[in-house]
């Protein structure tokens, strides 16, 4: 077992941390004195004043106002000075400057729902860029918790029917623990997650790219991030273009005939098949040149790449891969278009719904509900 | 300062020997569950609580046990929520409440003050059938499926969305408040109209201070818990809007009205042992208690201020700040009642003549885990600390030292200082000795690692900890811990239940102790006293150097029979 196992602090990332370990070690110290100081005369008279010894016992005192008086000024003094700081730390952790970040949380059994303010949204991870104010929104839509990240020192209960606000500034890039930390039912100990520090740079990317996170976008929104990040947009464009590539446009359902002379249904096993071993069945008409993507992608990026397919539409190729003149320029306009309005109209209606819209029946606020239960 | 030495407080007419004692007066099962004699009826208390304490120990084992792996080890999420929430409602409720005030007041309570009995004895009875049927309604629901809403109860997740034995555990508990009640009323009126001639307020016992301090408590916070309780019933059966936002109520409320009791509370359950220990320490040091009037006065501070701090478990709701300050302030100032009788206490030590018998062993064990547990307090009510560390194992190790080390500490010290008084036996005092020191070791091997556990960000009510396994070393550590204190616990059965057959007889003052309590016979007669005693001296006038051979005495025979 290495020392890293054995942690006596948490880990210090926020602008809250130094102050708030400051005072903690400051009442831990007074703490030892008192304990200490306190017990060792307990410990010392026991033995000194053991029945028998040949200590001194004359002339015992048992009452002293003067002590009494010392032993409850001196405390009184030093819990008003402790109450103070305490007091001051605590009225910063509650007031948040004014142009901070806001983002909100939404806790519920037993997951917490987040969203950026540019709509991107994430469960039980939230990231943050460094050395900027965050401001959380938070509520809840069943029972209470509470939103707890030791790293930072904060914590704030969630609770159902009012907004809570807190606020930090990660100071630490990292990935750090997030809590629930109001006892909320049967998994109450697995409704957590991490908060994760990025930089600056990171973070907008991040923010730009919808999130990393797989379930703000639909599957075909995914596909076709997909579609354009590994490659398959270079060559594979909105019309067919023999002997390079075909066009996926409208792929789906039709019988394709192979060079082979097979007669193969494109469904969603073809697909995923010509994704991986395309060489096994090359399209009669275009040559074998694309690479295998067997090992390469995951199952789920494959059921993505399916969704977007499916959806019909195909990006246009870069314009260095434009071969064959303009044709299906009009096209390849439309079919963008056509998807990032489909991506907008679906984006809008879940920032626009009401949560009655919605079906809630917890009608708590525009962050209250989600359409879909998406249970762990 | 008297130096009488047979009737050190009181003029009591010597006893004749006894023919019955209030043990031996009947013997059939009805002569037991209605009596009316306050001593029977504490015995009936000491089973009853012994075996709560027994039962909500085995589910902390079980809770330490399974939190030994960060992915758990015997137990389902469900079941282990239920667990906890059995350990902590039957502790807090069924034991720690209970325990002193309801086993060692009800005894020594009259005795001490030379009363007959309690003001209400029939009232007394029905105190003890409230809180069997207490205990029996929660043991059925935890039996018949269990209940998983925590000790705490906090709505809506108690009111709407618990779908456990929800509402028959808190009619347990609503009765069980009764039988609390009853105990502070008969208390107060106790020790307002019962005192023996020149018993004046200022000579009684601290422990009498302390009881009256926690009747004050039991008769008006009581009240606002079982009112609470009745409300989430309510809500829960009827869909009243009291507590939750669907049906139109404010879910801190109930946090508000819980606490303004259960803040209280945590005095209900270690004021009593202030009291134990204030007489265990002077009668160990053979010498007056220091600052008797501070002792006595920071009870009644305690009680006070102990209404208007509630608000210190909510800094983290949603309750405003300027509430927060206030109630942070008046924490802060509530601890220093506490520290003038530790003072007080460490001071009655000096210049003593101190007898290290298990008494005293657990009285200064208990001040060993008060003063940890006080001073942590301090983190709590420092409102900036308290936002990291609320809600989590700091908490969690913070009462344990207050309430459990405070009041089980106080309570094996109590009840191994009138032991020889309740049965007429000594038990063998070595053994007690060392398993004193067992206690207190385990205690702090138990709780400490839960500090660190809490500053290190480990949320209570934790059933997995698979993504934080940096949490792991403390954990066994403290189940570890949790073996020793157990052992700790179960020895005391032993040694004391063999007394009853084996150990030599007590007579009345084995530890040579003053008070009215030590000058009847031992087991008391069932009308406590032979005569009506009269005071005539201050309490605690013990002199350590004229009444040091005469204890000497009084230890060889304990010794003997070790």
């Amino acid at each position: 077992m290495n020392l890293a196992n054995f942690p006596f602090a948490p880990p210090a990332a926020s602008n809250f941390a130094s102050e708030m370990d400051t005072l903690f070690y400051s009442i831990f110290g007074l703490s030892v004195f008192f304990a200490v100081v306190t017990f060792f005369f307990v410990v010392f008279y026991a033995f000194r004043y053991r029945a028998g010894s040949s200590a001194d016992r004359s002339s015992p005192v048992y009452e002293n106002m003067k002590m009494e008086v010392i032993w409850i000024v001196v405390p009184t003094i030093l819990a008003i000075i402790f109450f103070g700081w305490g007091a001051k730390v605590y009225a910063d952790v509650r007031i948040p400057p004014k142009d901070a970040k806001e983002i909100y949380v939404v806790g519920k059994q037993w997951m917490w729902h987040i969203q950026h303010p540019n709509g991107v949204r994430e469960n039980n991870t939230l990231h943050v860029p460094i050395d900027t104010d965050i401001k959380l929104t938070m509520i809840s839509q069943d029972v209470i918790h509470a939103f707890y990240i030791p790293a930072f020192r904060v914590q704030f209960m969630v609770v159902p029917g009012r907004y809570t606000q807190m606020w930090f500034r990660p100071t630490q890039i990292g990935t750090y623990h997030l809590f629930c930390n109001m006892y909320c039912g049967a998994q109450h100990s697995e409704m957590g997650g991490s908060v994760i520090v990025m930089s600056k740079k990171d973070y907008a990317e991040w923010l730009a790219n919808n999130g990393s996170m797989r379930q703000n976008l639909t599957p075909a929104q995914a596909g076709e991030k997909l579609f354009t990040k590994i490659g398959c947009a270079n060559c594979h464009g909105p019309v067919d273009m023999p002997p390079r590539a075909p066009s996926l446009a409208g792929l789906y359902g039709k019988t394709r005939e192979m060079t082979n002379g097979q007669k193969l249904l494109a469904d969603e096993t073809y697909i995923r098949e010509a994704i991986l071993r395309p060489s096994e069945a090359v399209l009669k008409g275009y040559d074998n040149t694309m690479p295998a993507y067997d090992k390469q992608i995951s199952e789920d990026d494959i059921m993505s790449l399916i969704a977007f397919i499916k959806a019909g539409a195909m990006p246009s190729l870069p314009a260095s891969n434009l071969a064959a003149g303009s044709a299906g320029t009009e096209a390849q306009v439309k079919g963008k278009a056509g998807l990032n309005a489909n991506a907008l109209e679906y984006n809008a209606e879940r920032a626009d719904a009401t949560p009655t819209e919605r079906g809630s029946s917890h009608a708590v606020g525009a962050m209250a509900a989600e359409k879909v239960d998406q249970k762990r | 300062m008297s130096t009488t030495v047979t009737t050190p407080i009181g003029n009591v007419e010597p006893a004749p020997k006894p023919r019955t004692n209030y043990l031996t007066n009947g013997h059939t099962l009805r002569s037991w569950l209605l009596t009316e004699d306050h001593k029977r009826i504490a015995i009936l208390y000491l089973i009853s609580v012994s075996f709560f304490f027994m039962l909500g120990g085995s589910f902390a084992g079980m809770i330490r046990w399974e939190l030994t792996s960060p992915a758990g080890n015997i137990l389902e999420s469900d079941a282990y929520n239920r667990v906890f929430t059995a350990h902590g409602a039957i502790m807090v409720f069924l034991f720690l409440l209970v325990a002193v005030p309801a086993v060692l007041g009800n005894f020594c309570l009259p005795l001490m003050i030379g009363a007959k009995d309690l003001a209400f004895p029939r009232i007394n009875l029905l105190s003890w059938y409230l809180y069997t049927a207490a205990g029996t309604l929660v043991l059925i629901s935890v039996i018949s499926g269990g209940v998983d809403a925590g000790w705490t109860f906090y709505t809506p997740y108690s009111s709407l969305y618990s779908n456990s034995n929800v509402s028959l555990c808190l009619v347990g508990v609503f009765i069980g408040g009764f039988s609390s009640i009853t105990t502070g009323v008969n208390f107060i009126a106790t020790v307002h109209r019962m005192r023996a001639p020149g018993m004046t307020w200022f000579r009684m016992p601290l422990f009498v201070w302390a009881h009256y301090a926690t009747g004050i408590i039991m008769m008006l916070g009581t009240p606002v818990v079982a009112i609470t309780l009745l409300c989430v019933i309510f809500e829960r059966t009827f869909q009243l809007p009291i507590f939750s936002p669907e049906l139109g109520g404010d879910p801190v409320l109930f946090q508000h009205m819980f606490w303004f009791y259960s803040h209280p509370a945590v005095y209900i359950m270690v004021l009593p042992s202030f009291g134990v220990i204030s007489e265990v320490i002077t009668a160990f040091s053979r010498k007056r208690v220091f600052g008797y009037h501070f002792i006595a006065f920071s009870s009644l501070a305690i009680a006070f201020l102990g209404f208007l701090v509630w608000g210190h478990h909510m800094f983290v709701s949603s309750q405003s700040m300027y509430q927060g300050v206030a109630f942070s302030l008046i924490t802060f100032l509530l601890a220093v009642p506490s520290a003038i009788k530790v003072f007080n206490w460490t001071a009655t030590m000096w210049k003593g003549n101190i007898h290290l018998n298990s008494p005293m062993i657990y009285a200064i064990g208990f001040m060993g885990l008060f003063l940890i547990g006080g001073l942590t307090g301090l983190f709590l009510a420092c409102m900036g600390t308290d936002v990291h560390l609320t809600a989590t194992y700091f908490i969690v190790a913070h009462f344990h030292y207050v309430m459990v080390g405070g009041t089980v500490m106080g309570f094996l010290a109590g009840l191994h200082f009138w032991w020889p008084k309740m049965t007429g036996k000594l038990f063998n005092d070595n053994v007690a000795r060392w398993n004193a020191i067992v206690v207190f070791l385990g205690f702090n091997l138990t709780f400490f690692p839960q500090f660190i556990l809490g500053w290190l960000g480990m949320p209570r009510r934790y059933h997995y900890y698979y993504f934080a396994p940096e949490y792991q070393p403390f954990n066994i550590m403290s189940t570890l811990g949790a073996t020793v204190l157990g052992v700790g616990f179960i020895v005391p059965v032993f040694y004391l239940i063999t007394s009853l057959f084996k150990g030599k007889p007590a007579g009345d003052n084995p530890w040579g102790a003053h008070g009215l309590e030590w000058q009847t016979t031992s087991p008391p007669p069932t009308e406590n006293f032979y005569y009506d005693p009269i005071v005539t001296d201050d309490v605690y006038d013990y002199d350590p150097v004229a009444e040091h051979e005469q204890f000497l005495e009084k230890q060889r025979q304990l010794g003997a029979h070790a």
